[in-house]
């Protein structure tokens, strides 16, 4: 549904895309994670046709992102960063300019109007003005308009962003909603690591590139190690035992890690001599992913320059 | 979720009856705001009505400066009603319009077309003031007067949508168009008669666009008009229509062309 090939974007001397690749499949839920300023938004923007690429090329249902402009727009769908909703307009007033603009057949404006408003819960509010609704309101409303024409492909920029964790989950369900019910693609961003993990498959961004690609349960195998941690009557006895596995003392008992816990834990009870009490077993999470290939933490990565940091400590602390 | 059937849509390939439901859709958009916007009205009827009756009467004619005044309160509205793509910019509402699979050329034109009817609609409130300026109420008069008023609306229009496109900050928009449109109006003619001024007067009066707007408003409303003259030689009105014509559609190209240039 998306074929990306060595896609760049330089504005000016500055490289925000470095040559990416990859692909989506269709009915996929592909997610870009990465920190602010990772160039998530300008490979985003060139999927749209809303950039014009440097090098490379890029595909979306099958139409090249250059070439073909407007066969792309036909298909897509988009709810970008920043709101673009007529504060002025009804809800349903809104949905409806949309569906002029795309050319929606007249007949099915009504019924689809009211689809869409329906699922994201906003049927008995569509005579209000939009400035008269919440953020998450219209995140929701923004949504429904993406959807308004059938677009294959549905670009969520940062969805979820600014919004309390309440509406984030309700997104999300709308999210997963859609592609069961409209089997459509969705491709977004976003930089909160909970939320990456509700994709399909994940792209690392980090400085322009990619910086790995795949489910979120491989690249969290990719970084390895699951880590066990027991309780036992006789520690010593246990240390010496696990020493294979290279065991260290924590927090009152021992600690190690493994391939693949859940596959492990078994035979550690069936093959250690020393009576266990109690045991635990922890995924890496993404944020460990994160760290393993980029050497930061996503938080890290966004952190305010210095000067900035002393200006809002300068503010806070007045 | 009880509706288990989806909707669908095809989106149908680019064409020409498309390209015009664009274009309605953002003049209605246009005609939409403007209805809930009272207060809009009020205000900018207010300034045109202190001159009618305050210079008016200062001046001891209210009658002869009344298609001035007609003129001058579609003039302004028009040119702040193409700010208002400064404002859809601001607030994002442009992107939206801009990513749509339709020409930019129909957004623009919709935008105004929409901006040429709200200015007007506005202005033509001011046809009731006929009787007390001692113009003749007359319905005929009454559609020529809202024929002129959409056709200097659209130049104005098309005006301040050439400078939209550049100006990206609402106070520059504003101050830039003030600039312009101020001097334009001051020498076109609507507050003084054009016949006899002194050449450097007269030279500036002759080659501001709004003297052939102002002029047909004039000849159309009032008897006994001494019209614009090249050399001597009397331009008739439907040049001067034509004239408004031509450089309206000429700046709303320039503008569809600098649109059609931004990413």
């Amino acid at each position: 549904m998306i074929e990306v090939d060595a896609l760049r974007k330089a504005f000016g001397d500055v490289e925000a895309v470095r040559g990416v690749s990859f692909s989506v499949a269709a009915g996929e839920v592909f997610g870009f994670l990465g920190p602010n300023g990772a160039g998530k938004t300008t490979t985003i923007n060139m999927l749209c046709t809303l950039a014009k690429p440097t090098g490379g090329r890029a595909a979306v249902a099958g139409h090249d992102v250059v070439r073909e402009r407007d066969e792309v727009r036909r298909h897509i769908g988009l709810v970008f960063q920043d709101p673009t909703l007529d504060g002025h307009l009804s809800a349903e007033q809104n949905l409806k300019l949309h569906a002029e603009l795309y050319g929606v057949p007249s007949d099915l404006v009504g019924p689809r109007m009211e689809q869409v408003l329906t699922m994201v819960g906003l049927l008995d509010r569509r005579d209000a003005e939009v400035r008269t609704f919440s953020g998450g309101m219209r995140r929701r409303l923004e949504i429904a308009r993406g959807l308004m024409h059938s677009p294959r492909v549905l670009f969520l920029d940062e969805p979820t962003i600014g919004l309390d964790p309440q509406t984030r989950a309700s997104i999300w369900r709308y999210i997963h909603e859609l592609r069961e019910r409209e089997q459509i693609t969705i491709f977004m961003t976003t930089h909160y690591m909970d939320e990456a993990e509700f994709c399909d498959r994940i792209a690392i961004m980090d400085r322009g590139e990619i910086v790995a690609l795949d489910t979120p349960a491989a690249l969290k195998a990719q970084v390895g190690a699951d880590r066990i941690r027991i309780e036992t009557e006789d520690d010593e006895a246990a240390l010496a035992a696990l020493a294979p596995y290279a065991p260290t003392r924590s927090e009152g008992g021992i600690a190690f890690y493994v391939a693949d816990g859940a596959q492990f834990v078994p035979r550690l009870f069936a093959e250690l001599d020393v009576p266990i009490t109690s045991v635990s077993v922890s995924r890496p999470s993404l944020d460990d992913v994160f760290m393993s290939f980029t050497g930061k933490t996503i938080r890290d990565a966004e952190a305010v320059p210095d000067t900035n940091r002393m200006l809002m400590r300068a503010v806070v602390g007045r | 979720m009880s509706a288990l059937e989806v909707v669908r849509v095809r989106v149908p390939e680019r064409s020409y009856r498309n390209e015009l439901r664009a274009i309605r859709i953002v003049w209605m958009r246009e005609l939409i705001r403007f209805r809930k916007d009272r207060l809009g009205v009020v205000t900018s009827l207010l300034q045109p009505l202190l001159f009618l009756f305050a210079l008016g009467t200062g001046l001891g004619t209210t009658t002869f400066i009344y298609p001035g005044i007609l003129c001058m309160a579609v003039m302004f509205t028009a040119v702040f009603s193409a700010a208002t793509v400064v404002w859809d910019r601001e607030f994002g509402f442009l992107r939206e319009m801009m990513v749509a699979p339709v020409r930019r050329s129909s957004i623009v034109t919709g935008k105004c077309l929409g901006g040429a009817t709200v200015a007007s609609l506005q202005g033509v409130i001011l046809v009731f003031l006929m009787p007390l300026v001692d113009v003749p109420f007359d319905a005929g008069v009454v559609l020529g007067v809202f024929g002129l008023m959409l056709l200097l609306a659209f130049a104005m229009t098309a005006f301040g949508l050439m400078l939209a496109t550049r100006v990206k900050q609402m106070q520059s928009f504003m101050r830039l168009s003030q600039m312009v449109v101020m001097p334009m109006f001051f020498i076109s003619g609507a507050l003084f008669p054009v016949a006899g001024l002194p050449g450097w007067l007269a030279v500036l009066n002759r080659v501001d666009p709004i003297t052939y707007a102002v002029d047909p408003m004039r000849r159309l409303l009032l008897d006994d008009v001494a019209g614009v003259t090249w050399f001597g030689w009397a331009v008739p009105a439907g040049l001067e229509v034509a004239m408004v014509a031509v450089l309206g559609l000429g700046m709303l190209a320039v503008a569809i062309w600098e649109f059609a240039d931004t990413e």
